[in-house]
């Protein structure tokens, strides 16, 4: 008889009704959105803070760069000492003064250049004021030398290499940012689910151990029914677990960019003032649109059918390990022995991921691990977007399934035989022996 | 008349170790059968077997003369000597599962429920979690859900352990009504004498083999040793000690009584009736105990044991 359906719903029902559960699937996103906030005010509220700042320029070039904004206003100074102007910025408590002495070059009075203030200054400001610093003196040290700064500035060169394929098919660099941020993205999902289900799955079986009521289930139903049925029920609360977070996650996103947006567009701190002028170049409008060309180039039907059935065939593969782990120990604690060869394969899937698929995604390195079944899943979902060929796909895909297979057998066994031995911490030996019964 | 279960040769090993050494045994229908033996005998693995929770290495099964097919697990109720309840679903909730998963429709189960609730007088347990009842209320769950599918064999490992007095009796009567509605039963367990009252037939295990098997009724026969157990009043102990002793076997007996005087254990010869010896001890003295001593089965398990 197949119980299949009737095991699947329970295990769904009782994760889904779980109060643990449902209170970190509605908190979860809250919380991380409200740290986000959090955050995101408070460093607005650090950058809000007026500054008033004081330039002494004695050697009289640079005093028109500074020019006062909302939050930083400029005060020039002529005429008065240094200890003056000193005693008179501490006076009026004012942030800092910038000290720029007179030399008789360019080259003396950059080595010159000095910050007084109360407190240790901030970073940005002086990463701000030195840049601003550094562009005049450069432009003046060119016109020293006789050189039209005008001509240095129409022969800068912006190279962006275009790259094709034999084929024909163009790509850019931007193209490969995003083909490595969409497979990244998709490996190190299916990495995080694993981990976070696998282990609840683990769980649950230990609690059918510990509460002793498992054989009372397997006089009834054939243990990888059992297996089959808590895996799948598990997966399906996690998917809805998943989803829940990604709608809330994006409510709580608009929500909270609609209280806070306008504030944004406000805030006036020296590295928001450089980034929005970025923002507002045609360059960067135009990287926007490439990034979306970029998206529309990858190969989106192969990525999602691919996604689909590696996510699939990998989270299998692991969560039916998971259960066989739960099976053979009595509680949480005896899990850390049996945990090494899940974590080792899946870290390394990651790193390997990461490092080689950057460097080359068709490389010898990246290619190989992208067949190992148990490294597969993440590295080949990373590949992908990259354009794997079909041939590869399929025979990395039925190398996977196999495994699947081979795995959920083998764990089955350990689970029939673990799931009725108590009090006892297994070891490894136990567990080969296990196979023979 | 056909029997409930039958296994033949049935031989299980884990590893190295033997847990069940040709063992077969026949379970007649409709009689309370007792799986008896001490702890690690092999006992538990037979059942599992028997529920195929376990597969044998070699030997068969049959259940109503069929051979056992995973299809007969709804014709099976078991309660495990390890049992428990998922401690944070409701009452109602697991009974429904668990009956489902015997193959009971929805609407059989609740029909079914009402009738176990009010005779247990639980009804009220329906949305209560395992975890907040007590070990007794648990066990009544336990039993339900063994029994709710109306199987035709019922498997009891170790059913009374942890049970409370009041448990054990009502469960004992329930086990003697579902005989009677037609169910087999089988028990397992070491406390022999525990349900040796109940047992129609029994089989003795020992060391994964399986040393006795029959009606107890006819067990108890073939170890009978003749012997009966008297009380006397006399005035003249010493004498009429002389007279007992020079006419049958005679050892001292252990037994409680107000005024006793003489205890005795006196075994008969073949050729000697119970009859003549208490006319014997009528015509000597004043008999206020005469009782034949039946060997219990823990008495004939330790002599098979020894024989063996």
């Amino acid at each position: 008889m197949n119980h299949l359906p009737l095991i699947i719903k329970r295990e769904y029902l009782t994760k889904v009704k779980n109060k643990s559960f449902i209170i970190m699937t509605f908190l979860s996103p809250i919380i991380m959105i409200a740290l986000f906030a959090v955050v995101a005010y408070l460093s607005q509220l650090n950058n809000n803070t007026e500054r008033t700042i004081s330039i002494l320029d004695e050697s009289g070039f640079v005093s028109e760069i500074f020019e006062s904004t909302e939050n930083t206003t400029y005060i020039i100074l002529n005429n008065i000492s240094l200890s003056d102007a000193k005693s008179l910025v501490e006076e009026n408590e004012e942030y800092g003064l910038l000290h720029i002495s007179s030399g008789k070059d360019i080259s003396e009075i950059e080595k010159t250049i000095k910050f007084y203030s109360e407190d240790t200054p901030s970073l940005v400001l002086i990463t701000s004021l030195e840049s601003k610093l550094e562009n005049k003196l450069s432009d003046l040290k060119l016109q020293q030398i006789g050189v039209d700064i005008e001509k240095i500035k129409t022969s800068k060169s912006n190279i962006d290499i275009a790259q094709e394929s034999f084929q024909g098919e163009k790509t850019s660099k931007i193209d490969n940012i995003v083909k490595l941020a969409f497979g990244g993205f998709a490996g190190y999902l299916l990495f995080m689910f694993i981990i976070i289900y696998g282990n609840m799955i683990m769980r649950s079986v230990i609690e059918e151990k510990t509460s002793r009521i498992i054989e009372i289930i397997i006089s009834s139903v054939k243990p990888i029914q059992l297996m089959l049925g808590k895996i799948i029920g598990t997966s399906l609360a996690g998917i809805t677990q998943f989803v829940i977070w990604v709608i809330l996650g994006g409510v709580l996103m608009l929500i909270i960019s609609a209280i806070f947006g306008i504030n944004m567009a406000e805030m006036q701190s020296p590295q928001q003032e450089m980034m929005q002028q970025a923002m507002q170049s045609p360059e960067t409008q135009m990287q926007m649109e490439n990034v979306m060309a970029a998206i529309y180039n990858l190969p989106l039907t192969n990525l999602t059918i691919a996604f689909l059935l590696f996510f699939i065939g990998g989270y299998l593969l692991y969560s039916s390990m998971y259960a066989a782990i739960g099976a053979a120990v009595d509680n949480e604690t005896d899990t850390q022995q049996f945990m090494m060869p899940i974590l080792v394969p899946l870290i390394l899937a990651v790193y390997v991921g990461i490092f080689t698929v950057i460097e080359d995604p068709h490389g010898t390195v990246s290619t190989v691990f992208s067949f190992i079944p148990l490294t597969s899943p993440v590295v080949m979902l990373m590949r992908i977007p990259f354009g794997v060929p079909i041939w590869q796909q399929l025979i990395s895909l039925g190398l996977l399934i196999a495994t699947f297979m081979f795995t959920v057998w083998f764990a089955a066994k350990i689970y029939r035989v673990g799931i009725l031995m108590y009090g006892k911490k297994p070891s490894y030996r136990d567990i080969y022996k296990w196979l023979k019964y | 008349m056909k029997n409930a279960l039958e296994t033949n040769s049935v031989s299980k090993n884990f590893g190295d170790f033997t847990a069940l050494n040709n063992v077969s045994i026949t379970v007649p229908k409709g009689s309370i059968f007792g799986l008896l033996g001490p702890n690690g005998a092999g006992k538990t693995t037979l059942i599992r077997i028997i529920n195929q929770i376990t597969l044998p290495d070699s030997g068969s099964i049959l259940l109503d003369g069929e051979p056992l097919q995973p299809n007969h697990m709804k014709d099976i109720g078991y309660l495990p000597e390890e049992r428990g309840l998922y401690k944070t679903m409701k009452v109602g909730e697991q009974i429904l599962y668990l009956a489902q998963l015997k193959g009971l429709s929805k609407a059989e189960v609740k029909k079914r429920l009402n009738h176990w609730f009010e005779k247990f007088e639980i009804g009220d347990w329906w949305n209560k979690k395992i975890q907040e009842l007590s070990k007794g209320m648990a066990q009544k769950i336990q039993f339900i859900v063994t029994v709710l599918h109306q199987p035709k064999l019922l498997i009891f490992d170790e059913p009374f352990s942890g049970f409370d007095p009041i448990n054990v009796n009502l469960i004992k009567d329930e086990i003697l009504q579902l005989r009677e509605e037609g169910a087999t039963v089988i028990f397992a367990t070491h406390r022999m004498e525990s349900v040796e009252e109940m047992c129609d037939d029994i089989a003795l295990i020992h060391e994964s083999n399986k040393l006795l098997e029959g009606k107890l009724i006819d067990i108890k026969r073939q170890y009978k040793t003749n012997t009966f157990e008297v009380g006397l009043i006399t005035d003249n102990e010493p004498q009429l000690m002389h007279i007992i002793k020079s006419k049958f076997d005679v050892s001292p007996a252990v037994f409680k009584s107000l005024n006793t005087d003489l205890k005795l254990n006196i075994r008969l010869k073949d050729n000697e009736s119970s009859n003549e010896l208490l006319a014997f001890l009528m015509s000597n003295a004043q008999v206020n105990h005469f009782n034949e001593l039946v060997p219990s089965v823990n008495d004939i398990f330790i002599q098979t044991v020894k024989n063996s």
